[in-house]
């Protein structure tokens, strides 16, 4: 399939899709200050987890910032001209050795459940593999028989279309909402990182090892990502673009990909027409 | 703690000329070896500083400008592309870190006030002293020439990060010329330097304090150089097995980190960050030593929990040591050993929290006056506060899978090294250069820096939690337009700084010009250790006469 008609069956079926349900978009938003809204319910405990602890770190610091300020206002050399003494106080010390334990224990007993939902994979449904080259990334879907490869869109390209320069890529993957999907993370040489905010996922492409993440994401929309380990001259333009769509849309986009759906245990996946040759990065690496 | 007797001037002092090299290149001087390490790093600093510049530049708007090919800006260093960003990112943290802060704190302020503040006549390894220094600027001579080499094919330079994250730093494709070589032989040089300096210390801290000066007496700061010194000796080694494996990696066929050939590239990351966090309390234990004279000289109180400071210390250097793989949550470590380093990083906020709490139960009570190494104190007190409770959130991998390798780890380890041992050494160094000189600055001048580089810093740093928490990766040339806003409040940070910069050369100029004499002790009372009982600045050998320290010391 030519890159344009893979576009027009990427942009029929988000845009479509757009008309019925809100279609989200996970991207960086300008002047945004705060973690990019969820998309899955992993991203969601990440957000809710951080804003406890946004809450504790910004109290933390005010209350240590009003100890300053009090001890700069009462006990500078004008207001307290005799210094005291002491070196010594066993209760406060006590206090303040105790309560940081108690506050990061409380941290703690909150930070393990959210490991355990991140690491442990739960009974997947699809099954995605990820390979960083330098610079782009393959996306395979082993037992559907899907592989392409996406590479960064070009400025002109994304300007002329509206899509966000270094976010957007000229080959979306798609994945249907509602799925567990497990996710493969190798490299074909350095390592990259396979990361999707508002998914809350990163993942390490490393050669030689296959790292394991998973995601499900519960609205439609458009997501986005980029490469976030050091990987060389154009680590900047790698980006990971991902569609969520229903499963009705990512049926016929996988048949179109020259996948099959019905092929996941009976036989192997036929050779994937869609598979494109690996092409340049877009950008040159000067 | 008090001298029994003051020093007894000596009358035939054999300093030698400023003029004369031999004094330089071959000394044994403690002092003129400490000397020549600050001088040292403001020249590092100054480099890494521009290359900080450079970045800031190129981030200030989106697209490629500042090292886009042909830039006036970058092209007569042949860093005008993609890799030559990378490189500029790379050597400005190699620089900062091997080249500033680690030479001004431990060489410079160690070297000249470890021996006088446990009233030792001078190193217990002088010659040692001397070769220790003396590597550095062939280190830093090989770091910089690895800029001009080849290093990516014919773009010069090394670009993969202060980390040499193999396979990125041995893959001929990436990295095929001789840099990444010349940058293994820098650093190799930088850490024998390190280890050699580091045994001095201890030798001469376990074996010369003067009699009575228990350890348990000693300063804080003495404490904090011994705790650093340790943790040199002991993590150095491990990088310079890493780096070797890379050399052999990259000429010999070896293939520690290849995974081809049965290597691991997450081996590397292991024990380089079995360096790479204890060399991260490397760079603020001392700081957290000098905060603690100066806290406690200008509030003309002695230190509060005195014991329980040095044993955070102590607790921080060994904490700093099992801790290390908070910084590869992400790549695949499986789920107990998260849930371990998880915790084992979150215990290091408890001492963290001591010395801070303790800092503030030294000022309580007393008669502070608001001077100038005292303002960058308690700066470094409330910032490093700030970029320590970012790290109990880095802490939490679950947290860390969002934030990992984005601008907020950057915010995060300039809050503590940017504006917390930087601020410690502006504080040590305004501190101490009455002692060191002989000559008081202009309070005006130095005033006016800490207060132009308070607000610069935070314009720098504190915008780029936003970019982090909306996902910005680091070490990224150019980004989306969304991150653009907080990118240019960061920038226009770093030129407030900058002026902070030049003010503070301004400051050392006129100190120099105008010469006003500072006594043997201008800071009165508050200022306890020995230092403050010889002249200024000391005479060349001091201590012929050992003073004794008696018991009736505060803790």
């Amino acid at each position: 399939m030519k890159r344009g008609a893979l576009f027009a069956a990427v942009l029929g079926g988000v845009f479509s899709a757009a008309g019925a349900a809100f279609a989200m978009v996970g991207a960086p938003t300008p002047r945004g200050y705060a973690l990019q809204e969820p998309a899955t319910a992993v991203m969601r405990d990440i957000v809710d987890f951080h804003t406890l602890l946004l809450w504790i770190i910004v109290a933390i610091s005010v209350f240590v910032l009003a100890l300053l300020l009090w001890v700069i206002v009462r006990y500078n050399r004008r207001a307290n001209p005799t210094p005291k003494k002491f070196t010594h106080n066993m209760l406060v010390e006590v206090i303040w050795t105790i309560v940081p334990v108690l506050i990061l224990v409380g941290i703690a007993w909150k930070s393990f459940p959210l490991i355990y939902l991140q690491e442990r994979i739960p009974e997947a449904e699809l099954t995605l593999k990820v390979t960083g080259n330098s610079w782009r990334w393959d996306f395979e879907y082993p037992d559907l028989g899907v592989m392409m490869t996406a590479n960064l869109l070009d400025e002109a390209t994304a300007d002329a279309e509206g899509r966000p320069y270094l976010l957007a890529t000229d080959a979306p993957l798609l994945v249907p909402v509602d799925t567990t999907v497990r996710v493969l993370v190798t490299s074909n040489d350095v390592i990259h990182s396979f990361a999707v905010p508002a998914f809350g996922i990163k993942e390490d492409a490393i050669q030689g090892r296959v790292n394991e993440t998973w995601f499900n994401v519960e609205r439609e929309g458009v997501f986005y990502g980029q490469c976030s380990e050091l990987c060389g001259v154009n680590h900047a333009y790698m980006p990971v673009e991902i569609h969520a769509v229903t499963r009705a849309e990512f049926d016929a986009w996988v048949v179109a990909q020259g996948g099959s759906i019905a092929s996941a245990e009976t036989e192997a996946p036929p050779a994937p027409a869609a598979a494109e040759p690996a092409t340049p990065a877009a950008t040159p690496t000067r | 703690m008090t001298a029994e007797t003051a020093h007894a001037h000596d009358a035939h002092d054999h300093r030698p000329s400023l003029y004369d090299w031999k004094r330089w290149v071959y000394s044994t001087n403690h002092k003129d070896i400490g000397t020549m390490y600050l001088i040292f790093a403001i020249i590092a600093g100054l480099i890494g500083g521009a290359l900080s510049g450079l970045i800031r530049w190129e981030l200030a708007e989106p697209g490629v400008q500042v090292f886009a090919e042909g830039s006036a800006m970058t092209a007569w260093l042949n860093l005008d592309s993609n890799h030559g960003y990378n490189v500029a990112v790379t050597m400005h943290g190699l620089v900062m870190i091997f080249f500033m802060v680690m030479p001004a704190m431990i060489g410079g302020f160690g070297n000249w006030f470890v021996p006088l503040m446990i009233g030792a006549p001078d190193m217990a390894f002088p010659r040692m002293n001397n070769i220790s220094f003396w590597l550095l600027p062939a280190s830093f001579t090989l770091a910089l020439l690895s800029m001009v080499v080849p290093g990516n094919g014919d773009f010069p330079g090394f670009g993969g990060g202060w980390t040499l994250y193999a396979p990125l730093s041995t893959s001929p494709a990436h990295h095929s010329g001789p840099s990444m070589d010349l940058l293994i032989l820098s650093l190799h040089i930088a850490g024998a330097s390190s280890i050699l300096g580091a045994i001095n210390f201890i030798t001469t801290i376990f074996n010369m304090r003067a009699p009575g000066m228990t350890l348990h007496r000693m300063p804080l700061f003495v404490w904090s150089i011994l705790v650093t010194v340790w943790l040199l000796v002991l993590s150095l080694p491990v990088l310079a097995g890493a780096l070797t494996m890379l050399l052999t990696d990259r000429n010999f066929g070896t293939q520690f980190f290849e995974a081809a050939g049965g290597g691991d590239p997450v081996m590397y990351q292991h024990l380089f960050w079995f360096f790479g966090h204890p060399e991260v309390y490397i760079l603020i234990l001392p700081g957290f030593g000098m905060v603690s004279q100066i806290v406690s000289t200008f509030s003309r109180k002695p230190i509060f929990g005195y014991l329980g400071m040095a044993y955070a210390m102590v607790a921080i250097g060994f904490i700093g040591f099992v801790v290390w793989a908070h910084h590869m949550y992400t790549v695949g470590m499986g789920l107990d050993l998260e849930a371990y380093f998880i915790a084992a990083t979150m215990v290091i906020a408890v001492p963290t929290g001591i010395k801070i709490f303790s800092w503030i139960a030294t000022m309580w009570g007393g008669s502070i006056s608001f001077t100038v190494p005292m303002l960058w104190a308690i700066g470094f007190i409330f910032l490093f506060t700030v970029g320590g409770v970012t790290g109990v959130v880095l802490a939490n991998s679950g947290v860390d899978t969002a934030l990992h390798d984005t601008y907020y780890v950057v915010a995060h380890f300039h809050y503590v090294l940017s504006l917390g041992a930087v601020f410690a050494i502006f504080a040590g160094f305004f501190y101490w250069i009455p002692k060191m000189s002989g000559y008081r600055y202009n309070g005006f001048l130095a005033g006016l820096q800490f207060w132009i580089m308070f607000i610069g810093v935070n314009i720098i740093f504190f915008p780029q939690h936003f970019l982090g928490l909306q996902g910005m990766p680091r070490r990224y040339i150019d980004y989306p337009e969304a991150f653009s806003y907080w990118n240019q409040v960061s920038s226009w940070g770093y030129v407030i700084t900058a002026v902070g910069v030049l003010v503070f050369l301004v400051t050392l100029v006129e100190m120099f010009i105008v010469k006003r004499r500072a006594g043997d002790n201008p800071w009165g009372e508050g200022a306890t250790t020995l230092e403050w009982t010889l002249s200024s600045p000391p005479p060349f050998h001091q201590f012929n006469e050992l003073p004794v320290i008696k018991p009736d010391t505060h803790h």
